[in-house]
């Protein structure tokens, strides 16, 4: 996936401009930066989510050598190929079973013992099953926080999606399901391409190959540094970044 | 102290106004049962009502309601889907409906009547007829079930909105099989709104079903729903009273049985897709 010059804005304000940064396929790429500096607006262009909020996006996402912003995109079609894992568990208030057949029903995936097949393989994928497969059909809000995020990644992931958008996808949940979902993502490296954003810096150098550095200069939000995550953290060329990475602000 | 004081006033104004919804439910229920036997709810009404049944008319208020219901229930569900989902973009139009929609919802039941009968009686000539009074109280009970069924909507977590529409599912299905189960309490407390004040009234039915109490053949015919006629045996037919007690009783069973009924149904056609939180 590569951006070029992206600028996002709602009304006549800009939260994002002259974004450019190449997104490599099966690797994870980590975004930081300070609250407000337009991580989840970057984010949500990619799968245009922007479409249904009042955002305004200028410039070109390529992926698959098409620009994914252009009007005449498949956008359901798009973001079944691009799947989204929020910063708050929103597993939809159904049984366990339906939260992940609901997607695959409505992607047209009409024989039922497919669709189960692909929930058991999913819920093993995401260290699920052994938890709930004797409670399938109990309500999903029932479970625990960070097991609800994984049965989000699950319902993403049960789509067979190419990319996968993370934002802050641990902050609302304790450190040890927090750490579940980690190794979780780390799982998820060479097989899907992951975009993450996340506050947890130390998150970030364990997961990520490639770390993109959000800062706000004038009230709108730039891409202040992007390369390989062990370069960003360790030499970063930026004096924002190296301040930023020590903890020295922000 | 001051406290204490307020809690007794509170406490006293509770037990006030909850033993004199008793009485008048108590009234009624001593009252009805008195003259109330199954063949009062199977036979014709003779003497102006004063003795005999109320069959023909139990029949005709059954009629009116289901017209009602079954006209406003999808009518209202598509007008609160649009109003909260699909009315972003044109914030003036919508906000112009909703003011539109709580006018409405003040008009007196009178006004209804006379609209209807002007509407459908005569302009669409479809006369004095079950239909016709079905058609007025269901634009009579639109509004507030309207905007309970939007608020409930409105309710609704927004972030299942955009999981849903992040899995790439269309706004369609997720309204279907999420939004709108999950609104369900606040669709049945608008059912319930509606179905009270469909089945109590009297003025809007006066002016467009009749006061005809023969039995009806088709919801084409003219017919007398149990509050007119309820209203007739105490006002204008002497020696009413005790009939209109019975049929009283039954008007309250009834309302109690719908609102039960329509609960259940909503529940069950809901239950299988949404654990309500
Ligand atoms: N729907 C919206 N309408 C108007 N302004 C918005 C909207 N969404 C975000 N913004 C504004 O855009 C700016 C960037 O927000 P965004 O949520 O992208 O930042 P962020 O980097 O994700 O912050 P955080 O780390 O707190 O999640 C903020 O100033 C915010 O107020
Ligand atoms: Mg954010």
């Amino acid at each position: 996936m590569r951006v070029r010059d992206l600028e996002v804005g709602y009304g006549d304000k800009t939260v994002l401009s002259q974004v450019s940064l190449d997104i490599y396929k099966g690797c994870i790429t980590a975004l930081i930066g300070p609250s407000g500096c337009g991580k989840t607006s970057f984010l949500s262009t990619l799968n245009r989510l922007t479409d249904h909020s009042d955002a305004r996006v200028a410039g070109q996402i390529l992926f698959d050598g098409q620009d994914l912003l252009r009007d005449s995109v498949d956008t359901l079609g798009l973001r079944r190929r691009i799947g989204m894992i929020f910063q708050r568990p929103n597993p939809f208030p159904l049984s366990i079973r339906r939260n992940l057949e609901l997607p695959l029903k409505e992607h047209g995936i009409r024989d039922r013992q497919v669709r189960y097949r692909k929930i058991e393989k999913v819920l093993k994928d995401v260290g699920l099953w052994e938890e709930v497969s004797d409670r399938l059909d109990a309500s999903a809000l029932a479970l625990s926080g960070g097991q609800q995020q994984r049965l989000c990644i699950a319902r993403a992931l049960v789509l067979e999606p190419e990319v996968l958008l993370m934002d802050e996808p641990c902050s609302a949940l304790d450190p040890i399901s927090s750490g579940i979902v980690e190794e979780l993502i780390l799982r998820l490296r060479g097989r899907y391409t992951v975009v993450i954003v996340t506050h947890n810096l130390a998150q970030a150098r364990r997961v990520a190959n490639y770390a993109g550095f959000f800062w706000m200069t004038e009230r709108v939000g730039k891409l202040i540094e992007f390369g390989l995550c062990r370069h960003l953290f360790e030499a970063p060329r930026h004096a924002l970044t190296a301040a930023y990475v020590s903890g020295a602000r922000g | 102290m001051v406290d204490r004081l307020f809690g007794w006033l509170m406490s006293g104004c509770a037990a006030l106004v909850v033993s004199l919804l008793l009485w008048v439910l108590g009234d009624v229920l001593i009252e009805g049962v008195a003259h109330f036997s199954w063949s009062f709810l199977f036979t014709e009404p003779e003497d102006s009502g004063r003795s005999g049944g109320i069959a023909p008319i139990l029949v005709s208020t059954l009629w009116i309601l289901s017209i009602a219901l079954v006209t406003a229930l999808p009518l209202g569900l598509g007008v609160a889907v649009w109003l909260s989902e699909f009315a972003a973009g044109r914030r003036r139009f919508s906000d112009i409906a909703r003011v539109t929609l709580d006018i409405l919802a003040g008009v007196p039941s009178i006004v209804y009547g006379l609209f209807g009968n002007a509407f459908f009686s005569i302009y669409l000539g479809l006369g004095f007829s079950l239909l016709s009074g079905g058609l007025t109280l269901a634009l009579m009970i639109l509004p507030v079930f309207v905007r309970t069924c939007e608020s409930g909507l409105r309710a609704v977590n927004d972030e299942w909105r955009r999981g849903a529409l992040a899995l790439g599912m269309a706004r369609s299905a997720a309204i279907w099989h999420i939004l709108l189960p999950a609104a369900r309490p606040a669709i049945g407390a608008g059912l319930v709104l509606g179905i009270g004040r469909a089945t109590a009234e009297t003025a809007a039915l006066v002016f467009t079903s009749g006061y005809v109490d023969r039995m009806p053949e088709s919801p084409l015919d003219s017919g007398r729903a149990l509050a007119v006629h309820i209203y007739d045996l105490s006002m204008n037919v002497t020696g009413g009273d005790s009939a209109a007690y019975a049929s009283a009783l039954v008007l309250v069973v009834l309302i109690v049985l719908l609102n039960t009924l329509a609960q259940s149904l909503l529940e069950d056609w809901f239950k299988r897709r949404v654990f309500v939180s």
